[in-house]
């Protein structure tokens, strides 16, 4: 393993919407398998919290392939919600991360605001519901079957797989609500679902691109369509971050810890983000470079914490706003 | 310079570490790699595989290259070494091919799930597409090891795009070549030659490394001899560690269920008759109406 750093006086905790974290650190949904694979370079029940794939009711196949382009300093996916179904992922995947002592961030997806509530039910009803530090609510993947229903683009759809997930969610357990930077005003969807009842935000999910393979002169993606990651995302995930945690800030809508998620590769990232107005982090696409990555941030982003004279996490979240002067 | 770990968590199976080039030549169309592994050369099998990272944590290239492992020495001079070929196919395994002697590169592996190995000595054919033929003369060695005739078949479209011809002739009983132009060997495909060599060898198993389609073909050949094929498939990765889900292809278990798995944790090796391979087209792979969760025609 790599040299220990020096203790640091940093308090690195995060109050996430009353849940208590160690760190601000997570992985980012779909980014990290999970847990398993992960977990054989890094000890993931050290994380914050660690963010599954997004769950649905039943088994999904996913997309054929290709579902994967390198496009500069990110990548298009377009994997298309592959996973075992809510009881397997229950019985395999959340029972795994329970027995190794993981604070779980469950993805939640579904076709319709009822199959998000159902899977919702399944995990806080589950024997492994003590190991879930939150529910993330994934209105917002591009890769969905009926590319016209990205829910997380409509103010009225998003409210209503709100309004359904929250009826679900036991008191005391956070809901996140995953946005879309893909949409006229963030502001306004960050609205919407904050008066649904969820309790934080995680801001970005991926941003729709396509990339042409010149030599079949076609869409490289069996989709065409993929979801934009990386750091070639990361201003806009910042953008978007600043523009909700300024209308926190000023009063225009309900204030809510934010997650900020895009392009994190390094604690310098991870800083621009807490900056703009973010409580935690999530390093997503990093990982495929370096899956040492989630916590590798985080030791960057304490030790520069604590460079800049601070001895809270906290006290540097949303200081940008209180620095700029328009 | 030397080697730096990042990561080896113990029973992980699994090291990530900052390896040092220890050499770097040409081998007809391709490089050849010599990087010092430390914790990684020591667990690998033939047919588990390694992800580079292109440069530096600034690169703009993120994606993992994943190469077969051509061989390792757990104990060289300079430490555990392990060697692997590349063929530039584009930025990113270009800059790999221009790696000096000194640099730095990180590697993660071994990764995958090797060859298995017959519990019987019978007779086995290693067939290799281009620099496919990578991971099979360390393979050889081990089936001879356990008392397993080996025949070697090499194919390419050319004579500088063959991998390992003068390898082979080393560790195995028979080594044939075929050439798509003709330029070395039998002039044809691979599967040209595997039908009369199985009937000559009484083979039982066909080790195969290559092209997809080539692949297919020999699993074909091998379904007709009743006999089996094992295949390290090429999949596109991005992260090589079972952590993207883009590597993903249509297998079928023992049971006959088909299930899109990941070929970097489940595979490279698949048994051949296990795979869907009609599932695979022009560049393109679709998901069989049957595969467990595949998407409802009434959507």
């Amino acid at each position: 393993m790599t040299a220990a750093t020096p203790p640091s006086s940093v308090d690195m905790s995060v109050d996430l919407a009353g849940v208590r974290l160690p760190n601000p650190m997570m992985t980012a949904s779909g980014c990290a398998a999970n847990g398993r694979e992960m977990h054989r370079f890094i000890d993931v029940a050290q994380l914050g919290a660690f963010v599954t794939k997004s769950v649905k009711a039943q088994p999904v196949s996913g997309r054929g392939t290709p579902r994967m382009a390198e496009t500069p300093s990110g990548m298009l996916n377009s994997i298309g919600l592959q996973g075992p179904g809510v009881q397997a992922f229950v019985e395999e995947d959340l029972a795994w991360l329970h027995s190794i002592g993981a604070r779980v961030v469950v993805s939640i997806a579904g076709s319709t605001a009822s199959e998000f509530a159902g899977v919702a039910r399944a995990v806080v009803r589950s024997r492994y519901a003590s190991a879930v530090a939150a529910i993330e609510v994934n209105i917002s993947c591009p890769n969905v079957a009926n590319r016209g229903l990205v829910f997380a683009c409509d103010p009225a759809s998003s409210h209503k797989v709100m309004t359904l997930v929250r009826e679900e969610v036991p008191r005391g357990l956070p809901m996140l609500a995953k946005l879309s930077p893909d949409v006229t005003d963030i502001v306004e969807i960050a609205d919407t679902v904050l008066k649904a009842g969820a309790h934080g935000l995680t801001m970005i999910n991926t941003t729709l691109g396509v990339a042409i393979d010149v030599d079949r002169l076609r869409p490289h993606l069996i989709a065409a369509t993929g979801g934009l990651s990386g750091p070639a995302i990361r201003p806009i995930a910042v953008r978007a971050v600043w523009q909700v945690a300024g209308a926190m800030r000023a009063g225009r809508i309900r204030t809510a810890p934010i997650v900020g998620a895009g392009g994190v590769r390094t604690g310098r990232d991870a800083l621009e983000l807490v900056a703009a107005g973010a409580s935690a982090i999530q390093v997503g696409t990093a990982a495929f470079n370096d899956p040492t990555a989630p916590e590798r941030v985080g030791r960057e982003l304490e030790a520069l914490i604590a460079e800049r004279g601070f001895t809270r996490l906290s006290e540097v979240t949303g200081i940008a706003h209180e620095r700029f002067t328009p | 310079m030397s080697a730096r770990t990042i990561a080896a968590r113990e029973g992980a199976g699994v090291v990530q570490v900052d390896a040092e080039v220890l050499g770097n030549s040409a081998v007809g169309a391709y490089r050849h790699l010599t990087l010092v592994t430390p914790g990684l050369a020591e667990i690998a099998r033939p047919g588990q595989f390694v992800a580079l990272a292109v440069g530096d944590g600034t690169s703009s290239m993120l994606l993992r290259r994943s190469f077969s492992i051509h061989r390792v020495s757990p104990a060289g001079t300079y430490g555990a070494t392990t060697e692997i070929v590349v063929a530039a196919a584009g930025p990113g395994t270009e800059e790999l091919t221009r790696l000096e002697a000194g640099a730095s590169v990180s590697v993660i592996g071994p990764l995958g799930k090797g060859f298995p190995l017959p519990s019987q000595p019978v007779p086995c054919i290693l067939v290799g597409g281009g620099y496919g033929s990578a991971p099979l003369f360390w393979l050889a060695e081990q089936l001879r090891e356990r008392g397993c005739p080996v025949e070697i078949v090499l194919g390419a479209a050319t004579a500088d795009r063959l991998f390992g011809v003068v390898e082979a002739r080393r560790v195995a009983d028979g080594v044939t070549v075929t050439t798509d132009d003709g330029s070395a060997g039998t002039r044809g495909w691979v599967s040209d030659v595997l039908p009369d060599l199985i009937a000559r060898t009484g083979a039982g198993v066909l080790y195969g490394c290559g092209p997809m389609g080539m692949l297919r073909s020999m699993s074909a050949i091998a379904s007709d001899h009743g006999i089996v094929a094992q295949v390290a498939v090429e999949e596109a990765m991005a992260c090589g560690v079972g952590i993207c889900m883009t590597c993903v292809m249509p297998v079928a278990d023992q049971h006959g269920t088909t299930k899109m798995v990941r070929s970097c944790l489940e595979g490279p090796v698949f048994r051949g008759d296990r795979v869907r391979w009609e599932a695979f087209d022009d560049g393109l792979c679709r998901v069989p109406a049957d595969a467990v969760g595949a998407p409802k025609e009434a959507r």
